[in-house]
C-alpha cells in the first residue's frame, strides 16, 4: 500500500481553511479583529515554511499547528505585559491576614430568586460583560477550560502553562466572575 | 494542615471540574464545615458553574465566520504573498 502524500495549495487557503481556523482561534481568544490577525499570520507563516511541509498531515493540521503556535506566541505576550488591568484581589495578599477573605469581597446572600434568575436569557449577555472584563490572559484559560471544557492537559499544553498555574488563574477568574455576577445580576 | 480561605476556594474551584484530589475534598470539607464565608462561596459556586453551562450552549451555538469582505481582503493579502 502507498502513502498518500498530502499536498499544500496555498492560493485556496483561504477559501477551504480560513473559516475553519477563524472559530478555532474564536473559541479560544474571542475577539474578531485579534482572530483575523492570527489567521493572517498563520497563512502568511505557512507560506514562509512551505520548504518544510512533508506532506504527512493534512493541510489543514498543518495549518493548524502554525496557528497553535501563534496563539502561544500571543499569550506570551499579554501574559509578560506589565501595567494591564489586573484581577482585582479578593484575599489578603500578605500580614496577619494573609489569605483570608477581603471584607468587601465576602460573599453575600443572593436570595430565594436564584433558580429563577439562571433561567433567565439576559444572564448570558451580563455573564459575557463580566468574562470580557477580565485580563485578557485569564479570560482565554477561563474560556478554554470551563466554557469549552478541554482536559487541562490540553490548555497546558496548548498554552506552554504548568497545571499548578491553571489552577491558580481559574481560581481568580472564578472569585472575580462570582463577585461581578453578585454586583450586577444576583443582586438584583 | 490548616487552611487558608484563598487556598480552600481554590480547591472549591478544582473540584467544579471534578479534579480535585480526595486528600484535598477532605481539607476542603473541613474548612467548610467551620467557616460560613467560604461554605456560602462553595454553594454559590456551584450555581456559577450552572450558569457556565448554560453561557456554553449559547456561545458553542453561535457559528462565528469570517465576513465576505474580511475574507476577500485576507485572500488578496496571501494572494500577494504569493507571488512574492
Amino acid at each position: 500500500m502507498t502513502e498518500k502524500k498530502n499536498t499544500l495549495s496555498p492560493e485556496k487557503w483561504v477559501d477551504l481553511h480560513a473559516d475553519y481556523l477563524f472559530n478555532y482561534t474564536i473559541s479560544r481568544i474571542n475577539n474578531h479583529d485579534l482572530a483575523k490577525d492570527l489567521i493572517q499570520d498563520t497563512f502568511f507563516a505557512g507560506l514562509k515554511a512551505m520548504n518544510s511541509f512533508q506532506g504527512k498531515a493534512s493541510e489543514r493540521t498543518w495549518l493548524i499547528s502554525i496557528l497553535k503556535r501563534k496563539i502561544i506566541d500571543h499569550y506570551r505576550k499579554i501574559n509578560s505585559a506589565k501595567g494591564k488591568a489586573e484581577v482585582k484581589m479578593n484575599f489578603y495578599s500578605d500580614g496577619d491576614r494573609e489569605g483570608e477573605w477581603i471584607e468587601e469581597r465576602v460573599p453575600s446572600d443572593w436570595g430565594n430568586e436564584v433558580e429563577k434568575s439562571i433561567e433567565n436569557e439576559e444572564l448570558n449577555v451580563v455573564l459575557e460583560k463580566c468574562i470580557g472584563d477580565l485580563p485578557d490572559k485569564y479570560a482565554i484559560v477561563f474560556r478554554m477550560k470551563t466554557i469549552q471544557q478541554f482536559d487541562t492537559e490540553e490548555v497546558c499544553k496548548e498554552l506552554d502553562i504548568t497545571a499548578s498555574n491553571l489552577w491558580v488563574i481559574i481560581h481568580r477568574a472564578r472569585t472575580q466572575l462570582r463577585k461581578c455576577m453578585e454586583e450586577n445580576w444576583f443582586k438584583n | 494542615m490548616k487552611l487558608s480561605c484563598d487556598e480552600a476556594t481554590k480547591i472549591c474551584d478544582k473540584n467544579q471540574y471534578g479534579e480535585g484530589s480526595l486528600w484535598e475534598k477532605i481539607k476542603l470539607s473541613i474548612h467548610i464545615f467551620l467557616c460560613k464565608k467560604c461554605g456560602l462561596y462553595s454553594r454559590q459556586n456551584s450555581i456559577m458553574t450552572q450558569c457556565y453551562e448554560k453561557h456554553k450552549i449559547v456561545v458553542n451555538g453561535k457559528k462565528t465566520y469570517l465576513n465576505k469582505e474580511d475574507k476577500a481582503h485576507l485572500n488578496k493579502e496571501v494572494r500577494e504573498k504569493i507571488k512574492g
